[in-house]
């Protein structure tokens, strides 16, 4: 048994927080680059040189990425063989989010009571927190904060087991051309089918956190993925949706069983400020 | 598409309203206001009830942003456009108010776009997502109502070379629609 200090998560978190808001990851960065030779759109063009530019002045002032540091989304991989001390987890990593965002000049975004008091917490918490449970004696944290205007255009649909295949594809489709340029494109696609109607966007949810580029290992879904990029960028959205070839950066698709009867399909729209960062404790 | 960005000076007049068209590249210089959802939904009361308006609404640009907060020895922190078509409901009235410009991003409803046309106005995208660079044109900000309201706040920018680009003007030109209609290649083989 290895004893960690739930100090140590507050302290991932804290600094997580700031470094996933300010400081792009390579993989992005790659991808815009890349994606400037496929846009023949010249104000898509212009729009892609500014995300460029504005990642490095983000990194150099120590500003944010983008204005809306999103709602804290943190992945707990908790191996089994560790006993933490002092406190709960989700105070930990709320603790942590509370640091970070007021430490790192961090937009506060969440509003208490949905309904009834919508009225901000002031320190951006509480997070979400997805905590699963591995073998070994390692704690890996995954911190992603989610913006609110592309989690506003993803979508869920409980298909028929008939839609198949081109199903999800016509979703996938319809998911992404009615949210035009309203999610910040060039966008992320993360695409989740099967399991209950909560598992689906789950599974959307952390195809986000794989990095550009990066396939599903089931080859058969590897090929889907590559198919349903290639048709997402002939909507011609593109960069800000002023019209260009490149609307979505990458398409991710996870799977999980399903019931017989039922065909969830749930689509989870990434900003072209895409941040995820990840500490292995 | 024009290459050249051209600099305009607010509040806007009609007669400048009028030389703008979508795909037009703009450099914004002057004031302008930022409003969002909870701003929006308190400014709708206080001109409903006749008050007083806490900003210079005649030939207004507001500014829909919620910027994060300013570090030592910056005026405001990242300040790119949240999605305008939240505030679709509010336009009405604050075109009745006086506003003649916004700044955004995302498509309009077909009400927004006729009120466009109908009252002389102009939308405006900035990049969403280029927050850290859209700051660096903003020069100063100070929060002229709702303070309670955080990040919500209303605040008065001024701006200088802020860069947008004229999405709907008021010929009815739209360059959401004109731009993907040029790139898509759905239906084609």
């Amino acid at each position: 048994m290895r004893e960690l200090d739930l100090y140590e998560i507050t302290r991932a978190v804290r600094e997580l927080s700031i470094e996933a808001n300010t400081v792009a990851n390579p993989d992005l960065r790659i991808a815009l680059e890349k994606s400037l030779d496929k846009e023949e759109s010249p104000a898509g063009k212009a729009v892609l040189h500014q995300l460029l530019q504005n990642q490095d002045i983000a990194r150099k002032e120590r500003i944010p990425i983008c204005q809306d540091t999103g709602f804290t989304v943190v992945f707990l991989r908790v191996g089994m063989d560790i006993r933490f001390t002092g406190g709960s987890i989700q105070d930990a990593v709320n603790e942590g989010v509370r640091a970070g965002y007021t430490e790192g000049f961090l937009r506060k975004s969440i509003v208490k009571d949905p309904l009834t008091h919508p009225v901000n917490t002031n320190d951006n918490t509480p997070a979400i927190v997805h905590t699963e449970l591995v073998p070994g004696d390692k704690v890996t944290v995954t911190l992603m904060p989610k913006g609110g205007g592309s989690e506003n255009m993803s979508r869920i649909k409980m298909m028929k087991p008939a839609d198949g295949t081109a199903g999800v594809k016509d979703f996938i489709l319809e998911t992404v051309q009615a949210a035009g340029g309203n999610p910040c494109p060039p966008v992320i696609v993360g695409v989740g089918v099967g399991g209950t109607f909560d598992y689906a966007a789950y599974l959307a949810k952390i195809s986000l956190l794989r990095k550009i580029g990066e396939r599903n290992s089931n080859q058969e879904i590897a090929d889907l993925e590559r198919e349903w990029l290639k048709e997402v960028n002939r909507l011609g959205i593109g960069p800000a949706g002023l019209g260009g070839r490149v609307t979505a950066l990458d398409l991710f698709v996870e799977v999980f069983p399903r019931h017989i009867a039922t065909f969830p399909a749930a689509v989870n729209i990434q900003c072209n400020a895409a941040r995820v960062k990840t500490r292995v404790l | 598409m024009k290459t050249m960005a051209r600099r305009i000076e607010t509040p806007l007049r009609e007669e400048i309203i009028k030389t703008l068209h979508a795909g037009d590249e703009v450099l914004l210089n002057g004031i302008v206001y930022t409003a969002r959802d909870m701003a929006h939904a308190r400014l709708k009361t206080l001109i409903e009830q006749g008050k007083n308006l806490p900003f210079e609404a005649v030939g207004s640009v507001i500014y829909y942003v919620g910027p994060s907060p300013a570090p030592a020895g910056r005026p405001i922190g990242s300040a790119g456009p949240t999605t305008s078509y939240r505030m679709d409901p509010f336009v009405p009235v604050m075109f009745k108010a006086g506003m003649r410009g916004m700044i955004g991003k995302g498509p309009r409803s077909e009400e927004v776009k006729r009120l466009i046309r109908e009252s002389c106005g102009v939308y405006f995208g900035a990049t969403g997502g280029a927050a850290a660079l859209l700051s660096g044109s903003i020069i100063k900000a100070e929060v002229i109502a709702f303070d309670d309201l955080g990040t919500e706040a209303m605040r008065r920018l001024v701006v200088k070379d802020m860069p947008v680009i004229v999405i709907n003007d008021c010929y009815g030109g739209d360059l959401y629609q004109e731009g993907i209609k040029k790139y898509s290649t759905m239906g084609k083989s």
